[in-house]
C-alpha cells in the first residue's frame, strides 16, 4: 500500500462571495502522477494555490504525509516538500543556473560567504539527477524554455520536494521536449515523488497519469483510475454544467457578410489559416481554451498585430488592417479582455472615456466640442444604464459592471459595424451580465456583426448564432447554434 | 474642491510667503526686485510648460539644460549673422525642436526609456557644445539683440504677455483639444490609449519635440537679458523645472497634472530663494528650502493616496474637475 503524500478534505474557498472551491477533496500517493483537469475557471488554480499556501482555504483540511497542516503559507508548504512548476518558468533571468537553484536552497545569514564551488557542484548534481546537462554558470536568460523547466525541477528536487505540482508544463514545449519531460517525470516517480499534473491535453494525461480528478465549477466531479476512462467520458465530466441562466436570445434577421477572413495567418500571434465570416445581425461566439489564439484573433482584426498573410474583407472590400486607428475608421470596435488595464482609462471621467475612440467626431478640427461630448456620454449613460452620479465621475470609482459598460459605450460611440467583445462579462455581477447580454441583442438587431470571445460555455451557447472553436491558433471547427453542445465545443477545443 | 487640492495648497503657500515678506521685508515688493525675479523665472516657466507635457505622458526629459545652452548660443550666433529678432527666436526654437525630436524618436520609436535617452543627450550635447565653443562665450552681440529689440522698459511687459499667452494656451489646449486628451490618456494608460486608437507613439514624439521648441524659446528669452551668452547656461535647469512641475501636483508616473499647478510651482520655487535673502537668511539655504518644499509635496501625495479609499484613490484628474 503506497503512502498518501497529500490529502485535502472538503476544501472551500470564496472570493468576494463567489465560491471558487466547494468541498473539494483530493489526494496524491507516493510515486503517482495524478492529473487534475477541468474547464477554464473550474477551480484548478485555486486548489493549487491552497496547496502551495499562496491563499488560505475558508474551511477544510490539508494533510501532508498524515500530518494536518492547520496554517499553510508558502514557507510552510516549501518546508513540507511542496513545489510548483508553472507554465511560464519563474526563474531570475539575470542570475546563473546555480544561483537560481541556490536561492531557495541555501540558508544562512546575510553575511555568510558563498562557496561558489559547492554551489555549482550541487547545481550540476541536481540537474544530472533528472538527466539534464546544463552548465551551472550559464545565465538563465540564455536557456531555452525546456532547459528552464529542467532548472525549475532541479530546484524543486533540491529542496527535497516530494510533492510536485506541474501546471500546464507542456504548453510551450515541442513534442520531442515533451517526451524528455515525461522521462524526467518517470524518473521522479521512481524516486518516490508524487506529481499533480494539470493539463488540457487529454492524450498526454492518458500517457502519463495513473489517476485523474475532474473539477467543474469549483466542485470535484469524480476521481477515476486512468484505465477506466476514455476521452469522451472525461469531456462529459468536464462539461455538464447546467444552463441555469436564461439568455435574452432573439431571432434577428441577418444581412450580408460584414467581415470575412480567408486564410488569415499571423506568425507573431501564432494564428494559422483562419477562415471565418460574420454577417450583419449575427453573433459569432469564439470558444477555445486560454492560449488557443482567441485574443490574438481579435488583436489581428483590430490591427494590433497585423496579419501577415491571407485576406480580410470588410463589407465586401478587401482591406489590410495595420493599426487600431485604421480599424476604427473601418467601423471595427474592440472591447478588450482586461477591462481595468486596457478597456477604460480609470483616471479619466466617464465622458472622456466614452469619447476617447471617437475624438475624430467629437473633436472636429482638434477642438473638443464639450456639449457634443456631454451629449454623447449622457446618451450612453442612459442607454446602457450606467450607474454614476455624473458623466464627469471618474471611471475608476465605478463598479466592475459599470466600467465594462463604459468600455462598451466607447465603442458604441464610434457607431461600429463590427464589434469584437473579449470576455464581455468576466468579473461582472449577475445583474450587469444580463444587461450586457440584452444590449448585445439590441446591437445585433440594429445590424451589427458581433464577435464574442468567451470562456463561459453557457454564455457561448446561449448568445451565439454560430460558434467557432479555436485550438492552437487554428479554427478547429464551426458549429451552428442548433448542433452545438458543451461536449462538442470542448472536444473540439481539446482536440 | 478636493480635486484641485494641490493647486490650492501651493497657492496658499505662496500667499503665506507673501504676507510674511510684506511684514518683515516689504522691500521684496519693490518694482525692481519683482521685475528682476520675473525676468529670471520666465525662461524657467516656459521650459516647465514643456516639461509638464512630457511628465503628463509619463516620460521625463533631463536634457533640457543642455538643449537650453545650445539654443542660447545658437540664438546669439543667428543674431550675429544679422538675423532679425523674430528670426533669431524662431531659429533657436527650431534647433531646440530638432534636438527634442531626436530624444522623442529614440523614446517613441526605438523604445528606449526616456531617462536613459535624455541622460545620454544631456551629457553628449553639453560636451559637444563645450568642445565646439571651447568654452568661449558669445560676445559682441548686435545692439538689436538685447531685449529682443524692445526697450528695456517695455521688455518686461512683452515677456509677461508671452508668459501668460503661452501658459493659457497650453492649459486651454490640454483641456479642449483632442491632442490634449490624447496626452492624458497616453500618460494614464498607454496600452489602453493605444487600444482606443490613439497614436501613442506620435503623442510621445511630439511631446518631446514641443519640449525642445519651448526650451529653445526660453533660451532666447534668457539670452537677451545679457550682453553676452554663456556657453554653460542652463546647468541644473532640468532639476529646477522638474521640481516645479512635481510641486505643482503632476504625477511623475504620468496622467495627472495641470498647467495651473506648474505655474504655481514655478512661482513658489522661484520666489523662495530671493525671499530668504530678504528675510536675512543666508542664500546658502535656498537649495535646502526648495528641497524641503519638494519633499513636503511628495510626502503630502503619499499620505493622501494612502488615506483615500482604494478605487477612488485615482487622484481626481483635472478633466473631472473642469466641468464638475
Amino acid at each position: 500500500m503506497p503512502v498518501t503524500l497529500l490529502e485535502t478534505k472538503l476544501i472551500t474557498k470564496s472570493f468576494a462571495g463567489v465560491r471558487a472551491l466547494n468541498s473539494v477533496s483530493f489526494d496524491l500517493l507516493e510515486g503517482e502522477v495524478h492529473a487534475l483537469i477541468g474547464e477554464n475557471g473550474a477551480g484548478k488554480s485555486t486548489l493549487i494555490r491552497v496547496i502551495t499556501g499562496a491563499i488560505q482555504a475558508d474551511s477544510g483540511t490539508l494533510t501532508i504525509r498524515g500530518c494536518p497542516v492547520p496554517h499553510n503559507d508558502p514557507g510552510v508548504a516549501r518546508s513540507l516538500g511542496i513545489a510548483a512548476i508553472y507554465q511560464q518558468p519563474s526563474l531570475f533571468p539575470h542570475l546563473t543556473v546555480a544561483e537560481n537553484i541556490a536561492l531557495t536552497l541555501e540558508s544562512g545569514g546575510a553575511w555568510r560567504k558563498v562557496n561558489w564551488k559547492e554551489r555549482n557542484r550541487r547545481a550540476r548534481e541536481l540537474i544530472e539527477r533528472i538527466g539534464g546537462s546544463i552548465h551551472p554558470e550559464r545565465l538563465v536568460s540564455t536557456l531555452s524554455m525546456p532547459e528552464q523547466q529542467i532548472v525549475e525541477i532541479a530546484r524543486a528536487i533540491g529542496a527535497d520536494a516530494k510533492i510536485l505540482i506541474m501546471d500546464e508544463p507542456t504548453a510551450s514545449l515541442a513534442d520531442r521536449e515533451v517526451a524528455s519531460l515525461f522521462k524526467i517525470i518517470t524518473l521522479l516517480r521512481g524516486q518516490g515523488a508524487g506529481i499533480i499534473y494539470i493539463s488540457h491535453r487529454l492524450e498526454e494525461i492518458s500517457a502519463i497519469a495513473e489517476r485523474v480528478t475532474v473539477l467543474r465549477d469549483g466542485e470535484t466531479v469524480a476521481t477515476r483510475s486512468m484505465e477506466n476512462v476514455d476521452k469522451t467520458t472525461l469531456i462529459g465530466m468536464m462539461v455538464g454544467r447546467e444552463l441555469s441562466t436564461v439568455f435574452p436570445k432573439r431571432a434577428v434577421p441577418m444581412g450580408g457578410e460584414l467581415i470575412e477572413l480567408r486564410g488569415v495567418s499571423n506568425r507573431a500571434g501564432g494564428l494559422r489559416d483562419i477562415s471565418l465570416s460574420v454577417r450583419s445581425g449575427e453573433i459569432l461566439g469564439v470558444a477555445g481554451l486560454v492560449g488557443s489564439g482567441r485574443t490574438q484573433l481579435a488583436e489581428t482584426l483590430f490591427g494590433l498585430t497585423p496579419a501577415d498573410s491571407g485576406e480580410i474583407s470588410v463589407s465586401g472590400t478587401s482591406v489590410r488592417i495595420t493599426s487600431p486607428a485604421q480599424a476604427i475608421d473601418l467601423g471595427i470596435g474592440y472591447v478588450p479582455e482586461d477591462r481595468r488595464r486596457h478597456g477604460v482609462v480609470l483616471e479619466l471621467p466617464i465622458a472622456a472615456n466614452t469619447s476617447l475612440a471617437s475624438l475624430k467626431i467629437v473633436a472636429r478640427n482638434g477642438l473638443i466640442d464639450r456639449n457634443k461630448e456631454r451629449a454623447l456620454a449622457v446618451r450612453y449613460l442612459h442607454q446602457l444604464r450606467i450607474k454614476a452620479t455624473s458623466v464627469y465621475s471618474e471611471t475608476g470609482s465605478l463598479s466592475g459592471g459599470n466600467q465594462q459598460k463604459v468600455a462598451l459605450a466607447r465603442w458604441l460611440a464610434i457607431d461600429p459595424k463590427i464589434l469584437i467583445l473579449d470576455e464581455p462579462t468576466q468579473g461582472v455581477d449577475v445583474g450587469s451580465k444580463a444587461e450586457i447580454h440584452g444590449l448585445m441583442m439590441d446591437l445585433a438587431e440594429r445590424g451589427l456583426a458581433i464577435i464574442m470571445i468567451s470562456s463561459e460555455l453557457p454564455e457561448i451557447l446561449g448568445m451565439s448564432d454560430r460558434i467557432a472553436v479555436m485550438h492552437q491558433g487554428t479554427i478547429a471547427g464551426v458549429l451552428s447554434r442548433e448542433e452545438a453542445t458543451q461536449q462538442k465545443i470542448l472536444s473540439l477545443a481539446v482536440n | 474642491m478636493t480635486t484641485h487640492r494641490r493647486e490650492i495648497s501651493v497657492a496658499l503657500a505662496i500667499l503665506a510667503l507673501a504676507i510674511l515678506l510684506a511684514f518683515v521685508a516689504p522691500g521684496y515688493f519693490s518694482r525692481e526686485n519683482l521685475i528682476d525675479l520675473f525676468l529670471a523665472n520666465v525662461p524657467v516657466l516656459i521650459v516647465a510648460l514643456g516639461m509638464t507635457i512630457v511628465i503628463l505622458i509619463g516620460q521625463i526629459d533631463i536634457s533640457v539644460g543642455s538643449i537650453f545652452a545650445i539654443c542660447g548660443v545658437s540664438a546669439g550666433l543667428f543674431a550675429k549673422s544679422g538675423a532679425p529678432a523674430l528670426l533669431t527666436a524662431l531659429g533657436a526654437c527650431s534647433v531646440g525642436a530638432i534636438l527634442g525630436a531626436l530624444n522623442g524618436a529614440l523614446v517613441a520609436y526605438v523604445r528606449i526609456p526616456s531617462i536613459v535617452v535624455t541622460l545620454a543627450s544631456m551629457v553628449a550635447l553639453r560636451d559637444a557644445l563645450r568642445w565646439q565653443t571651447q568654452g568661449a562665450w558669445v560676445q559682441d552681440l548686435p545692439a538689436g539683440f538685447q531685449w529682443l529689440g524692445f526697450s528695456q522698459s517695455s521688455y518686461p511687459y512683452m515677456s509677461l504677455v508671452v508668459a501668460v499667452v503661452l501658459s493659457w494656451g497650453m492649459a486651454w489646449g490640454l483641456r479642449n483639444l483632442g491632442a490634449g486628451r490624447a496626452v492624458y490618456a497616453t500618460g494614464s494608460n498607454e496600452e489602453g490609449a493605444r487600444l482606443a486608437g490613439i497614436h501613442t507613439r506620435v503623442v510621445t514624439f511630439c511631446a518631446f519635440g514641443i519640449m525642445g521648441a519651448l526650451t529653445g524659446f526660453a533660451a532666447t528669452l534668457n539670452a537677451v537679458r545679457f550682453n553676452q551668452i554663456p556657453s554653460n547656461a542652463g546647468l541644473g535647469l532640468e532639476m529646477k523645472v522638474i521640481a516645479a512641475v512635481v510641486v505643482g501636483g503632476a504625477a511623475i508616473t504620468g496622467g495627472r497634472g495641470t498647467i495651473v499647478g506648474t505655474v504655481l510651482g514655478v512661482i513658489l520655487l522661484g520666489a523662495i530663494g530671493p525671499a530668504l535673502t530678504f528675510l536675512g537668511i543666508s542664500a546658502y539655504w535656498e537649495r535646502a528650502a526648495q528641497g524641503g518644499i519638494i519633499l513636503a509635496a511628495i510626502v503630502l501625495d503619499a499620505v493622501r493616496s494612502r488615506t483615500s479609499q482604494p478605487g477612488q484613490e485615482k487622484h481626481g484628474s483635472h478633466l473631472a474637475a473642469s466641468r464638475a
